[in-house]
């Protein structure tokens, strides 16, 4: 197993990133057409907005658009279907709290061609920004080792997120990498037309022709 | 049908039927009448089968899979089915998704625990108001015909369906003192 000695296992010690900024540099490190799920909410929309490019946009994501804490699940499902596939999960705090048992699920699968990104900004921001309980001391990474993700860490800052996102590419999974990010309004909003979500996503990965 | 029935038990069909229809991945919230039908499906190599936390989670994890290829059923009982309606809206239904589902009836025809009574009246009304083809199956002779052609239907349409398996088929769950 991969050694995370040099990446935090604490919330407090993870600098405080910008969401679409960290979601941009991950998209660009993505070169094999791998799968990334994204969660509801402003996770998904920066995915998106992250996604597009003057050539067009990234056909191996898929947005949900409700089934709130479903991202994991998802990706997992893919991950099983695809194994010479790498397949992320992009999740937020309130998201994940709600559906922790995946976690487990995914530990005890030993998934390896599974990434699981948690952006944590600590509250239900697109409600609102009603506090969530990572900001009263729960802890993500924390619960993610407990459930036997044994490779979980916090990205200390940018360069360190970027580092993970390549260890995770070239290193056997499962993985978990905690991203405290800031309060900022995503950049774009996703596009909600469920059947060419998935129509698009399935082609993506030559699951349609 | 008959030919088909020949000496073996409902969870012996089932297991038959999604095999003919290339349903590799089973995940389940496990339920003791379901029992036999869940050692059935692992004792098979054919079968990637596991628990799931919750049936929410297990049915996120279908649909990841049929969209990259793989075919799946998730096997419940009824109070499980009653944490579904948002998944259902939200997941399988608008995104076209074939999500197949398999519940134990409970509740019925000698329950003895109230809240499973309860909740079980939930179900079909569930299914209806989301237009989901749901078939309750009570006999040994039909449980080929339903299983197969819904299968087949669900998939050629993108919609899902849900298979309830009825007390008159299983034996149901007795009363336990």
């Amino acid at each position: 197993m991969a050694s995370l000695a040099n990446h935090p296992s604490n919330r407090e010690q993870a600098k405080v990133m910008n969401r679409y900024d960290i979601t941009k540099r991950m998209i660009g490190l993505l070169h094999q057409d791998e799968a990334v799920i994204g969660g509801i909410g402003y996770t998904n929309f920066d995915l998106w907005a992250a996604s597009g490019s003057p050539s067009g946009r990234r056909q191996q994501n898929f947005y949900m658009l409700g089934s709130m804490g479903l991202a994991v699940p998802i990706a997992l499902g893919v991950a099983i279907a695809q194994p010479a596939r790498k397949v992320f999960a992009l999740e937020g705090d309130g998201s994940v709290l709600m559906q922790l048992g995946s976690l487990s699920t995914v530990a005890a699968r030993g998934q390896k061609n599974l990434c699981i990104v948690i952006m944590d900004n600590g509250a239900y921001q697109i409600t609102g920004g009603q506090k969530t309980t990572t900001e009263q001391g729960t802890d993500i990474v924390g619960i993610a080792r407990a459930s036997g993700l044994a490779q979980s860490a916090w990205a200390a800052d940018e360069d360190a997120f970027v580092e993970l996102i390549g260890r995770s590419l070239k290193e056997d999974g499962p993985w978990l990498i905690g991203c405290r990010i800031d309060n900022q309004k995503p950049v774009d909003t996703t596009e909600r037309d469920p059947s060419r979500i998935r129509d698009n996503f399935m082609r993506g990965l030559g699951v349609r022709k | 049908m008959a030919e088909a029935t020949e000496g073996r038990a409902w969870h012996e069909i089932v297991r038959d039927v999604l095999k003919r229809h290339n349903v590799s991945l089973v995940t389940y919230v496990p339920d003791n009448v379901m029992r036999p039908l869940i050692e059935a499906i692992h004792a098979d190599p054919f079968f990637t089968a596991f628990a799931c936390t919750r049936e929410e989670e297990a049915v996120g994890i279908t649909a990841g899979a049929w969209m990259g290829g793989t075919r799946g059923i998730l096997l419940m009982q009824t109070s499980g089915f009653a944490t579904l309606p948002n998944v259902l809206a939200s997941l399988s239904v608008p995104f076209q998704i074939p999500t197949l589902m398999m519940v134990s009836e409970r509740g019925t025809l000698g329950e003895f625990n109230i809240g499973q009574s309860l909740v079980a009246r939930t179900m079909r009304p569930v299914l209806d108001a989301l237009a989901i083809e749901h078939h309750t199956m009570t006999r040994l002779d039909e449980v080929e015909f339903i299983v197969d052609r819904s299968i087949t239907q669900a998939v050629a349409t993108m919609a899902p369906v849900c298979f309830i398996l009825s007390p008159l088929l299983t034996g149901g769950k007795v009363f336990a003192k």
